[in-house]
């Protein structure tokens, strides 16, 4: 059936009502630009930093603007060991994306699972469930990462793994929420008459209404993740010395900053500021446009 | 309230008991509990020794009994880096943490509520925009980035501050603190407003929306028509009722305080434990670790149970209802 000409979609809408705001715009426009960095770091990086072939030490802790003696421009200025910073911050937005993005994705993945098994199935499991959730989120995150480094060690992933048992409860708490209210409709009725297997209810017919305010916290997990792991490396408790993430960059600056070398701290910092601002200006959009009690 | 209070005391230990075995089973489990207990340089026929001594070689429940005997003794063994019983070295670093701690709770008191309550009587004017802009910063900048930034500022560019330790102390029973002394003072400046940014902006937004919701109810326009002067109606009325939530939270933050102390201190190289912790991960000195676990977990629970207590004697209602 051909739809009326002045009907929009629900997509046009969204997107209408989110344009509203020029910050969160803004904010979506630098996300992207991030995104894009970081996706394509190694066509985009003047030097390869990982690459020691490239670096001369020579060219340790030059000043923002200066050139290396084979001509190339550091905008950022380059850090002890010589590298570029900018290129250093390309690749470390690469990396601390990939963590933030990735341990939130994993933690919602489970968290919001367990919130929906809790909601649905009710009784002793959401007791557990949620007691769970409550011890969890009664110690402070960085705390609940420091225990599990200390007893498992540095590395990726268990930085990932930190963070994941760091961030399910809160998405738990929310798909529990948003399911408790979605599991009373019809058409959850409508599905246990036609006797559709418990994972096809759960996954394919309670999941995709509870996804809204899934989608909000979770732009706004993937800012505390990327903001947690930059805080976990930069005490040394993350990522390795060989694949820097912002935070290691940071970590590594601040010796020098004492001797007025800022920009080694001073610029990973800024890209890890404007990353994290602008996801959460997004997340704050999202979740006015998407409640439907603002619904206008 | 006795009952009340025996009841709470006794999940409490629940939950103590509970940590212990997870903190053990972390560390004797998924850990090499050899290589935890034993000092890495021992060698071969020192570790077999030591395996028999440490009672590594019996059943992990019995393991566990003697972890508990030992750890209800106070003893959770020796800092292999320091040489000293872990447990006291904590001991000795934690009136630096609970000094810097203390007072960023008061900065963020004595900041926050004054302009969480012009926020929230004059949501519309450009004071209050710019204090509720101001507070999404408090929350999203990550905090050693803001430390770093405050040492870039105050103590390299404009020398007014001195960047990291503890300054000069002063012993007051036994202890020595920093702020009896000028330049302990002066040392304690930027880790302290670093530790309380973002409670301030808790402080602060939980304020406002605490007088924006309290202003319109009917109890404040009777106490307005009594003639009651606004500074009264605010500082008597609006004020108690408020206080409650606020009292709750800055019981509660003060817990992840000290938790986040460990970002702080290692920025700004502040002797507490925050900073104990991360030398001794970073040196993997486990009888400390453990310790620090410990004891952290221990303080936790604590503090929910005395924000309880303050709850219970701020609001009547609750206490009413623990007597029935």
């Amino acid at each position: 059936m051909p739809r009326p000409m002045n009907e929009e979609t629900p997509f046009a809408r969204f997107r209408a009502e989110f344009a509203e705001s020029a910050l969160a715009v803004l904010g979506l426009v630098v996300v992207l630009i991030v995104a894009t960095l970081a996706l394509l770091a190694p066509l985009l990086a003047p030097q390869n930093p990982y690459d020691l072939a490239q670096l001369d030490i020579m060219d340790g802790r030059l000043a923002p603007g200066s050139t290396s003696a084979d001509g190339l421009t550091f905008w950022l200025g380059t850090d002890d060991q010589g590298r570029d910073m900018l290129s250093g911050i390309i690749y470390g937005l690469r990396i601390s994306l990939g963590v933030g993005i990735g341990s939130a994705a994993i933690a919602g993945i489970i968290g919001a699972s367990l919130g929906l098994a809790a909601a649905y199935f009710g009784g002793r499991i959401e007791t557990a469930i949620m007691r769970l959730v409550d011890l969890q989120l009664s110690f402070p995150a960085i705390l609940v990462a420091l225990m599990i480094l200390a007893v498992l060690g540095k590395g990726v992933l268990n930085v990932m793994l930190a963070i994941t048992l760091v961030e399910w409860a809160r998405y738990a708490r929310t798909a529990r929420g948003a399911a408790l209210v979605e599991r009373r409709r019809e058409y959850i009725e409508a599905a246990e008459c036609l006797a559709l297997p418990r994972w096809r209810l759960l996954f394919r017919h309670l999941l995709p209404n509870c996804m809204p305010p899934l989608i909000v916290i979770g732009t706004i997990q993937i800012a505390r993740a990327i903001t947690l792991e930059a805080t976990l490396s930069f005490l040394g408790l993350g990522v390795p010395i060989t694949e820097p993430s912002l935070g290691l960059l940071i970590a590594n600056g601040y010796q020098y900053m004492l001797s007025g070398k800022y920009w080694i701290s001073f610029y990973p910092g800024i890209a890890l500021l404007l990353t994290i601002v602008s996801i959460n200006l997004v997340g704050d959009q999202l979740r006015d446009v998407l409640n439907p009690r603002l619904r206008r | 309230m006795t009952s009340w209070l025996l009841r709470r005391l006794i999940q409490a230990l629940f939950v103590v008991l509970a940590m212990t075995v997870i903190v053990f089973l972390g560390v004797n489990v998924i850990g090499n509990p050899v290589d935890i207990l034993i000092s890495p340089q021992a060698d071969q026929a020192e570790r077999a020794r030591a395996i028999i001594a440490l009672g590594l070689d019996r059943p992990i429940w019995e393991q566990y009994a003697t972890f508990l005997w030992n750890a209800v003794q106070g003893d959770l063994g020796k800092s292999f880096v320091f040489n000293e019983p872990a447990l006291r070295l904590i001991a000795s670093r934690m009136p630096a943490t609970i000094e810097l701690a203390v007072t960023a709770v008061l900065l963020s008191i004595v900041l926050g509520i004054p302009l969480g309550l012009y926020a929230g009587l004059r949501p519309n004017s450009t004071g209050g925009r710019l204090i509720m802009a101001g507070s999404i910063f408090g929350f999203s900048l990550p905090s050693f980035w803001v430390g770093l930034m405050l040492i870039m500022v105050f103590a390299v560019q404009l020398g007014w501050l001195p960047s990291t330790g503890r300054g000069q102390t002063e012993t007051l029973f036994g202890i020595p603190w920093s702020f009896l002394t000028r330049d302990g003072l002066a040392h304690m400046v930027m880790p302290a407003t670093n530790l309380a940014l973002g409670n301030i902006a808790l402080v602060l937004r939980l304020t406002r929306a605490g007088v924006r919701e309290t202003l319109p109810l009917d109890y404040i326009k009777f106490a307005r028509a009594k003639g009651l002067s606004p500074a009264r109606v605010l500082a008597v009325h609006v004020m108690k009722n408020i206080l409650i939530p606020i009292v709750t939270v800055i019981g509660l933050e003060f817990g992840s305080i000290i938790a986040f102390a460990v970002v702080t201190e290692s920025v700004f190289a502040w002797p507490g434990m925050g900073k104990l912790i991360i030398d001794s991960i970073n040196v993997l000195d486990r009888p400390v670790i453990v310790a620090y676990l410990m004891m952290i977990v221990f303080l936790f629970i604590a503090i929910n149970l005395i924000v309880d207590l303050l709850y219970t004697v701020l609001d009547p209602r609750v206490r009413l209802e623990t007597r029935e």
